[in-house]
């Protein structure tokens, strides 16, 4: 349905839709972001699927999964749903925060807006305290420039210390890129440096001293830092799960497929 | 207890003493870090000349939300896309229904001649595919009209500014301000409606959604009421001499009063349960209004005709068949010198009466809680099977039948457009409710709450209305 040139040259042919196809797949790559940034108008150009697509925030409900392949290698694309932290207890916020630590995603793609960088980049910065493998999407590019917003990626890139790529997800503009990026950074190609917020020398000793006992407590278990700045924080929710060892089902929970009503029901959106 | 769970305490209670010897406002300061720094990194990347466009969007969003206007003006939308519908829906609604009747005949004249008993020519002719025919031509082409308007509005960014219109109004009632999205929703399908509720993060205000969802007419009952607002408001207009563009106004209008009694209801019940078994006081959310876009002519498209409208279509069609098939064994076993369907509509009758309706209405809202698309067609099929009538071209011919044949005065249809607004969800949103809050309580509730409202309110105005007359 787009016609941007990019469609017909060369390099695109790399891309496959795969739809729902995802009985096997090599690496898993979850999509975050800000409600209403595009996120799924993303996941529908890689995967082709239909995902409904709204202007309006909190659409998507669930999360929803699809496939595609680039470069003969074959992703599992999670769609998260939109959320401004992950650092509130509510439902969406936990589907996307439970996804990024537990499901351990080869590469996450936080979607931008273009035109709200500052609010945007809050979640960015949560998203690079839990991992390491990201991929900023400066989505909506073409209403920045409208708007007279010009984003300078490449500053944003060696800011945040992980791949930042301008996208216009409606027309696929720098599609390509992105999937290159996708492509190094989960083939081990692209090395990334995470901004990480330093916090006082108390805070980091703290963590440091917790950190330990979290991985004896429940070992093989990742983030064990963000784990130790929720505990650290005195949320119920993490320690509830540490100690009930439902930190192990979370963690296989994530990696299960989701059931096929709901994928259904998210894919079929709002009929 | 496990060493795992000893060393997770261990964690915990350590986590306990630094949190304590440490600065109290240390989670405040690693939030205002983070904001800080993403500050100072989007400063640093983005440049903005001019924000000339954002001040376009200001002024659309101070008409569009303004305290005076923004009502108003949301009705008047409304009204601009029942319009359309109705006044574009017309005509090829017609020519469908005229088309799959001839090729009734023909196909049932074929069977006859080939020798084929009454029967199989009957139940497959004049049973199932009568059932599908209806279905089609009376519900195809409102969808096809209204389902890419909707989505128009949506692509837009529209809905939002609807919630923030509405938000006092549900927050006076003890709801979240983000039901009327789930409400927008349920406009398409109320099993998607009470699906969105999701975006309601507290559960009280989450089950209140979801109970009131119903109130919203999806679209399997807008063929209904747009059937209706046609016939008998439109007709009225017509009668009285009224050009023809004033003519489909009134009906696109009397559907707008619908929508908003339904928005009413939805309002009274919140409120009343937010006071009764669902106490409590509406929380606080933040809202982002979008910014206006335009909306991407050829996905609408897709989106609204494949997605929605076929998959809406077709869900009807796999029970508006075997409804079909029902109808007319109903229709031909004969007890007596009545068949089955007469006996039941007849046994229905009193409780129809008391209600302003009849035992026809009722058994056809019995035949159709797989799915409320098919009331219309079960309705008509059952009043044909008993006036020996077998096809059905115009509106005018519609009206004959149900006026003239089954005696419906302008109460019937109020009643009936009421009934179709506030009675029980369908079988697949019965479903959805379970799965969503996994209570059988609420789901009893989600499902009878509604029919009882259905019947208590009917009652009344029919009582009234004969006490007026």
């Amino acid at each position: 349905m787009t016609t941007h040139a990019c469609d017909t040259c060369a390099a695109h042919a790399e891309l496959a839709r795969m739809g729902v196809t995802l009985d096997r797949f090599d690496r898993v790559v979850a999509l975050a972001g800000n409600p209403n940034t595009g996120k799924s108008t993303l996941f529908n150009a890689l995967t082709g699927l239909r995902q409904h697509t709204g202007n309006w925030p909190g659409k998507t409900v669930s999360r929803a999964e699809g496939g595609f392949a680039f470069n003969n290698v074959r992703y599992k694309l999670v769609d998260l749903p939109g959320t401004y932290s992950l650092l509130s207890a509510s439902h969406d916020e936990q589907i996307a925060r439970d996804f990024l630590l537990f499901g351990r995603p080869d590469a996450t793609i936080v979607v931008v807006d273009a035109t709200a960088l500052e609010r945007n980049l809050n979640l960015v910065l949560q998203v690079l305290e839990i991992t390491d493998r990201v991929i900023v999407a400066v989505n909506l590019m073409d209403e920045a420039r409208r708007k007279g917003i010009d984003v300078d990626v490449r500053s944003l890139s060696r800011d945040l210390g992980v791949p930042a790529v301008g996208l216009v997800a409606r027309t696929g503009e720098g599609q390509h890129g992105l999937l290159e990026a996708v492509d190094g950074l989960t083939s081990g190609a692209i090395a990334t440096a995470p901004l990480r917020v330093k916090g006082t020398p108390e805070f980091q000793r703290a963590i440091g001293e917790l950190v330990p006992l979290i991985e004896a407590a429940a070992p093989g278990v990742p983030n064990a830092r963000w784990i130790a700045i929720r505990l650290l924080d005195g949320d119920a929710e993490v320690e509830d799960a540490l100690t009930t060892g439902r930190l192990a089902e979370l963690v296989a929970d994530q990696t299960r497929r989701v059931d096929t009503f709901s994928r259904k029901m998210a894919l079929e959106g709002s009929q | 207890m496990t060493t795992g769970q000893a060393t997770a305490l261990e964690a915990i209670r350590r986590a306990a003493e630094l949190r304590e010897q440490m600065h109290a406002s240390f989670r405040d300061e690693t939030v205002r870090s983070i904001y800080a720094e993403a500050g100072r990194v989007a400063n640093r990347a983005a440049r903005e000349s001019a924000d000339r466009r954002f001040s376009v969007d200001q002024q659309i969003d101070r008409l569009l939300t303004s305290p005076v206007f923004g009502l108003p003006i949301m009705a008047l939308l409304l009204a601009a896309v029942f319009w359309v519908t109705i006044a574009g829906a017309n005509v090829p609604s017609a020519m469908l229904a005229t088309g799959f009747f001839w090729v009734e005949d023909q196909a049932a004249g074929l069977f006859d001649a080939a020798g084929l008993p009454w029967w199989i020519t009957g139940f497959v002719w004049h049973g199932v595919f009568r059932g599908l025919a209806w279905v089609v031509s009376v519900m195809l082409p409102p969808m096809a009209i209204f389902f890419p308007l909707f989505t128009i509005l949506e692509d837009l960014g529209y809905l939002p500014r609807v919630a923030f219109n509405l938000d006092f109004l549900f927050r006076r009632a003890g709801a979240h301000g983000k039901q009327a999205l789930t409400m927008a929703m349920g406009f398409g399908c109320n099993a998607a409606g009470v699906i969105a509720t999701r975006v309601i993060d507290s559960p009280r205000e989450r089950l209140i959604a979801i109970l009131t969802n119903n109130f919203v007419p999806c679209n399997g009952r807008f063929p209904t009421l747009i059937m209706l607002a046609t016939i008998f408001v439109g007709g009225a207009f017509q009668s009285g001499g009224f050009p023809p563009v004033m003519v489909s106004m009134a009906a696109a209008g009397s559907v707008v009063g619908i929508v908003i009694v339904g928005v009413i209801f939805t309002l009274m019940v919140s409120w009343t349960l937010s006071r009764t078994i669902l106490k409590g006081e509406a929380s606080a959310f933040t809202l982002e209004l979008p910014p206006y876009r335009r909306p991407g002519v050829l996905r609408i498209l897709y989106t609204s005709l494949i997605d929605r409208t076929l998959f809406v279509l077709w869900r009807a069609c796999l029970t508006a068949a075997p409804a079909g098939a029902v109808i007319w064994i109903l229709a031909n076993i004969y007890v007596g010198d009545t068949n089955l369907a007469q006996h039941i509509a007849n046994a229905l009758n009193p409780l129809g009466n008391a209600i302003g309706l009849d035992g026809v209405i009722l058994l056809a809202y019995i035949i159709a809680i797989p799915a409320n698309e098919i009331v219309v067609p079960t309705m008509l099929m059952v009043y044909m099977g008993t006036s020996q009538m077998s096809e059905m071209s115009s509106l005018a011919d519609l009206e004959g039948l149900l006026v003239g044949g089954h005696g419906w005065t302008l109460l019937t249809a109020v009643n009936l457009m009421l009934f179709s607004l506030l009675h029980n969800p369908c079988a697949t949103t019965i479903v959805t409710i379970y799965k969503e809050t996994l209570s059988k309580k609420w789901t009893v509730i989600g499902a009878l709450m509604p029919l009882a409202i259905a019947f208590i309110v009917t009652f009344v105005v029919a009582a009234v209305w004969r006490l007026a007359a």
